[in-house]
Order: C-alpha cells, then structure tokens, then sequence
C-alpha cells in the first residue's frame, strides 16, 4: 500500500475539514470507550488479566524462535504448510503462488490488516484474481477503493448514507428503486451479494488474531460470521498474518480472547471464534482440503530486542484509537497507511521508514490514555518518545526547531541567567497585555495565536518577587 | 518537614499567584518551604522533543538543586511526573546518577496529593462562591493518579459546587509544543473541551497545570465566553482576590 503518512499535516487537515467524518467520529467517541467501559467494571480481574496478557506476549516474544518453529512443525503435523514471508512481496508471491496452483479465479477474503499491509488485493488482481472482502466494512471500502481507517471497523469514517450510496452505485443487478436507509437493508443487501461468492470461491484467504504454537492452529474472531465461510467453504484457506500473533498455548489464546473483545468493542466475547487447525482429515464433515499459513515478518523481528519490542505485544484490538483524542479530531485515513491511531504511530515508522513516517510520533499531546486502555499494557507515549528521539538524533526535526530547542536548553541549565530573563520576558509581556490580560496574535507565537488567545503574565517572574520577599524588599 | 518548591517555568514566568498558593497551602499544612534559587524547569520540553542529552542535563541540575529537602512539591502534575516517572527513566542507563535521581523521584510530589496523602491535609480554610467544573490534567491523572485529592479539597470551599464535566479526563490539547505544531489538531481538541466545559453550566474551571489552563481560558476567550480559568491552587489558598482570572487584566 503507498503511504501518504508524510503529508499527515494535510490530511489532517482534510480530516477536520470533512463533516461526514466528524459525525461518525464523534458516535465513534461515544460509543467504543463507554462499552469498554462497561464491560470492564464487570469484571473484576480485568486488571490482573492485563498483566497476564503482557506477561504472556512477553514470553512469546523473548523465546520467539522456538516458538516459530514449533508453531511450523504443528502446521506440518497436522497436515498444513507454512510459507515464511520476510518482505511484502514474498507475502504477495506466496498467496499467488497457492491460488495458481489450484487455478483460482475467485477469492473472499476476511479482514487481514496483514493483506492490507502487503496490498494483496491489489497485487491479486493484476495477477488476474479477484479478490472478495467478506467483512462488511471490508467489503464497503473494497467497493470505495479506500483504505481502511480503523482496525476493527474499517470503514468507520462513513456513515450508512455514503455506504447506501455506494451499494446503489456498485450493485447495478439490484433494484434502484431499492430502500437503503436502514443498517439492517445494507447488511441484508450485502449478505445477499456475497452468499454466492462465498459458494463460487476457490480460494479462502483470513487473517488470525492468534497462533497458537502447541497444535499449530490459527484463531480469527469476528462478528459476522464471514470468517467462517470464507475459511471452510473453498478447496483451500490461505492464513495470511505476521510472526508476533504467537501464543505459546490455546490457554494463553484464550485468557488474551478474555482481554481483547473486552478492549475492542465491549463484548465479553466476539460473536464468532474460530480456531483452525490443519485442512479436513478423513470423515471431518468439511474444511478445506489445503491449509497454508503466510507469516510475514516485514520488520518486525528486527524490533526484537530492541526499544521498540513491547509494540510486538499488540493484539490490534484498537482501543487505543478508540481513546485517543488525535485520532478522534482527524480519523485514521490521516496517518496515511494502514495502521492509525498511537499503535500505528508507534508501528508505522518501523515498518515504512521514520522520514516517511516522521509526523505520526510528534502528532501526540502523549496523553496517556491509550496506555491506560492498552489491554497488554504496551507503554505506547514512551515509544512515541523513542521515535522523537531518533528523530533527533537523526536531526530530521526542522533546523528552527532544534536551533530554539538547543538554545531553550543552554539558556535553562543557566539559572541566573534564565531567572534574568524570565523576568524581563513577564515585565514585557505584562505590561504589553496589561488592557486586556491576554494577545490575539503575538510576534513568533502564531501557531498559539492562530486558533487561541495568549493569556498575558501577571508582569513578574515568581522567582523575582520571592528574592524580594525573603530580603525584606518590596520592590518596584 | 522540609519542603521544597518546584514553582516550574509556567508559573515563574505566567502565574507567580500559582507560586505563594502553593506556599500558603504547605505552610498552612505544617510545612516550612524553601525555593531552591538553581531551579529553571523540569526539562520536560527537551525529553518529549527527543532531545534526551539536553533533558538529562536539566534533570542533573534539578536532581543537585533538590537533594536536600525532605519533599519536592510542584504546582503542576505534568513536571511532578517528570521528576517522579521520568527522571528514573532518562538515567537509567547512568549508575551515576540513577541512585540519586531515584531517590529525588520518590520524595515528589504533585500539590493536592501531596497535601491529601503526604500531610493529611482534609479541609482548606477557603471561600468562593461558584460553580466550578474540574479539569484533570493527563500527566496528574494518568502518571500520578492525582484524581480524587484536589475535588477532596474543593468540597471544604465554602460555596463552592463542582459540576463534573463527562470529559474531564480527556486531554485539552495542550501537550507542551504539540499545540503549536499541530494547531489545528489542537485546535479541535480544546474546542471539544470548550463545550464540555460550557455545558455544565459552570462560572468557572479549574485544573492542576497551568499548560491546560493557558491553553482553555485562551480558547474561551477567543470566543468571549465569561468563564473563568484558574488555578485549583489559588482557589485552596482563598487568593482568587490576589489575581484576576487568567487572561483577563487587572
């Protein structure tokens, strides 16, 4: 997928200047965090079951070798394959290499951000395959050709009239004259286009939220039941996702399920949860007669190690955008790839580049609350701060910037000097604002002034009216 | 005890008012305070900058300027919580340091939980007749847990009602350079928290960090809202007649 995160200002911009974006922005708001919320205080163990979870994605990924491959010799066990996939491209060319070699036409896929991340529809379909997207939020941005803007509801930038739009404009076989005002109509309308799809693929391609090492199965939830017809209706299922999905044991996969429906959408637990293991064995009553798993790495175990490793932890279950009021002002297109929100903040740097992506760490006030939200406690202010960090090491910030910077810095380890200025600076602008107590616009301060006033200082340092007092010296 | 005031650049140089507060608050609690004459600030602005050399020669020189007090006490939970989270972070690949960075981070404090947890401070001896909203800083909230402390307090002012806004807890916008950076992100956010205050009805708002209140009463103000924006501490102290609310003049 091409990335557009190095314009962020822009698409900022664009963001906050789109109402439709703005209305689903502000239900998303109100929505998400309050059921969160909710199913949080029903249970009491939440907080301990955090702590499990990051201790468990811990050990995953501090033994992570080991893991891999006992996850792989499972796979093999069972009667499946595994395709290690370093780049994007390998990715691509493992998928296609599969779907060629049973002839396919036609896939469906359900919701992979790994395939987003590799592009794989795209790549499909210039390879002569077409790809289907199952998941309604999916398939209703596969018709819009736009990426996804959220983790779990992709298409969460639109409301149902922009969707209702869309189906009339894209299923031309259906009646015009059709109702399409209600949700229900659109999932109805959409359930109805795929249903033979589903039936006429030859190729079921998903994504999985965990792999579980000890029998070598992958676990995908969902809400609407496309996973599992997407996985078990076609010749073969295709598991396209990346290395750090890992769980030692189907035990450890089901005290983290406990931690993410919870932290995604507020259920306790998601509609549908499928674990899949192998392709059909003799006298199963269906499956598919092919299982391959496509894991890419794509970056990631470069992080090993490293101060970026806690991102690995990430179990996408969003609530970190879901809570975080950047990502509530602009939407997730504005972060310009695939993932958005701080977790894409944190991640997008190391897999595209931190020139490319440089904007996405510093675009944080490092409020805090996805960290508090984090279901495997990812400390994601602290990495957004690694980022900055090598920006500037990298000196990639701009050089005003890190002139101000180092001269704020020379002045602030000065302190007499700095009580010096600090004074005069108070006196000045003091009685500058004196009339009004405040500046609507003010010399070097434009980005303050442009949207806010400037409150004036009350027009002496703290510092100099304590040295008076402690002398006995009233001043002035 | 021996407490020292971490008074931090915003005050010094925005709000002295914020500083005796705070001095009248510990004293009334039992406190002798000093102000340690080598402090300049918390060097927050270069840590979150990515400049980690210039945050750890600020945080050497504040962790020296602090070593002898019994507490540190600042009228902000953005700078308490770097003295107290992130200084031990920023040394901490430096055992010279570490120790006494360690040490300085377990004896501060943010104001109101200092006096609610540190000197079991219940009521304040205060006055003012309004409806206020609260404001919770992230920094205090989410770094320092600085939640239930200053609303304990607000309760003994006399006349005063709180009117809970729903998000209190959600960031102004400020966010240090943030704001001027990405003004109009910014700008969107301090917005949502200008309708949030404003629909409580409230006379004024209030907040523990002076970053969010310069950056609320400058919203109000640009839209001629007749709120007032100050300080938790000045209302504790009873010195709202000692200045008038930020961004309106004298």
């Amino acid at each position: 997928m091409l990335a557009t995160s190095r314009t962020f200002e822009a698409n900022a911009r664009a963001g906050l200047a789109n109402p439709i974006l703005q209305r689903a922005l502000a239900l998303m708001q109100s929505g998400f965090p309050e059921r969160r919320r909710l199913a949080v205080e029903r249970l009491p163990e939440f907080e301990a079951l955090r702590e499990i979870g990051k201790s468990i994605k811990d050990h995953t990924l501090d033994h992570l070798d080991f893991y891999l491959e006992l996850f792989e010799a499972n796979v093999l066990a069972t009667g499946g394959q595994v395709h290690w996939a370093r780049t994007p491209d390998e990715a691509c060319a493992a998928v296609l290499a599969i779907c060629r070699s049973v002839d396919a036409k036609l896939v469906t896929k359900g919701k992979s951000m790994v395939a987003e991340e590799v592009g794989l529809n795209e790549y499909l379909e210039e390879n002569g395959i077409t790809p289907v997207e199952t998941d309604l939020g999916e398939y209703i941005i596969q018709l819009r050709h736009e990426p996804p803007s959220h983790l779990i509801a992709p298409a969460i930038h639109l409301m149902k009239e922009q969707v209702a739009d869309t189906f009339r404009a894209e299923h031309r076989m259906l009646d015009q004259g059709r109702s399409l005002a209600e949700a229900r109509q659109l999932c109805d309308e959409a359930r109805a286009v795929l249903r033979p799809r589903f039936l006429a693929a030859d190729v079921g391609i998903t994504g999985a939220n965990f792999l579980v090492a000890e029998t070598g199965s992958s676990i995908i939830v969902t809400n609407e039941g496309n996973g599992d017809l997407t996985q078990t209706l076609p010749r073969v299922h295709i598991v396209m996702t990346s290395l750090e999905k890992l769980v030692p044991t189907l035990e450890d996969a089901a005290t983290l399920l406990r931690l993410l429906a919870r932290s995604a959408t507020g259920q306790e637990f998601s509609a549908y949860t499928t674990v899949s293991t192998g392709p059909r064995r003799p006298g199963d009553l269906d499956g598919p007669e092919q299982y391959h798993v496509v894991l890419l790495d794509n970056g990631r175990s470069a992080l090993l190690g490293g101060e970026f490793q806690d991102m690995l932890r990430c179990i996408r279950c969003s609530a970190c955008m879901n809570h975080c009021p950047v990502y509530a002002a602009v939407g997730g297109h504005a972060y310009g790839w695939v993932y958005s929100g701080p977790m894409g903040a944190v991640l997008t740097p190391s897999l595209i580049g931190l020139r490319e992506a440089v904007h996405l760490p510093n675009a944080s006030t490092l409020c805090g609350r996805c960290e508090s939200v984090c279901p495997v406690k990812i400390p994601l202010p602290k990495m957004l701060r690694h980022w900055r960090e090598r920006e500037f090491s990298q000196k990639l910030n701009p050089p005003v910037y890190r002139a101000g910077l180092s001269l704020w810095v020379w002045v602030a380890r000065r302190p007499r000097l700095y009580h010096a200025l600090a004074e005069l600076a108070s006196r000045a602008l003091g009685w500058l604002g004196r009339d009004r107590g405040r500046f609507r616009t003010l010399p070097l301060a434009n980005g303050w002034t442009a949207v806010r006033d400037m409150p004036a200082p009350e027009g002496r340092s703290f510092h100099s009216l304590w040295a008076e007092r402690q002398s006995g010296d009233t001043g002035e | 005890m021996r407490v020292a005031l971490f008074v931090t650049c915003l005050v010094d140089l925005f709000r002295p008012t914020v500083g005796f507060a705070a001095v009248k608050l510990l004293e009334t609690a039992g406190c002798t305070v000093e102000v340690p004459r080598a402090q300049t600030c918390c060097g927050q602005p270069a840590y979150n900058s990515g400049d980690r050399a210039g945050a750890k020669a600020i945080a050497a020189q504040v962790t020296d300027a602090f070593e002898d007090y019994d507490y540190v006490v600042a009228p902000s939970g953005s700078c308490a919580g770097m003295l107290r989270r992130h200084y031990p972070e920023l040394f901490a690949d430096d055992p010279d340091v570490l120790p006494r960075a360690e040490e300085l981070a377990a004896r501060s404090w943010e104001l109101a939980s200092f006096l609610v947890d540190v000197c079991g401070t219940r009521t304040v001896a205060a006055r003012w007749e309004r409806d206020v909203t609260y404001h919770d800083a992230c920094s205090g909230l989410r770094e320092l847990g600085v939640k239930d402390q200053p609303r304990r307090l607000l309760a003994s002012v006399d006349g005063l009602r709180l009117r809970e806004m729903p998000g209190a807890e959600v960031c102004c916008g400020f966010g240090g350079t943030f704001c001027v950076k990405y003004p109009d992100i910014s700008d969107k956010m301090v917005s949502d928290k200008e309708a949030d205050i404003a629909a409580t009805g409230a006379d004024a708002v209030l907040a523990g960090d002076l970053g969010c209140l310069l950056n609320i009463a400058g919203k109000l103000h640009r839209h001629s809202r007749r709120i007032e924006v100050r300080h938790v501490v000045e209302v504790l102290a009873g010195m709202t007649e000692e200045a008038p609310p930020i961004g309106t003049p004298r």
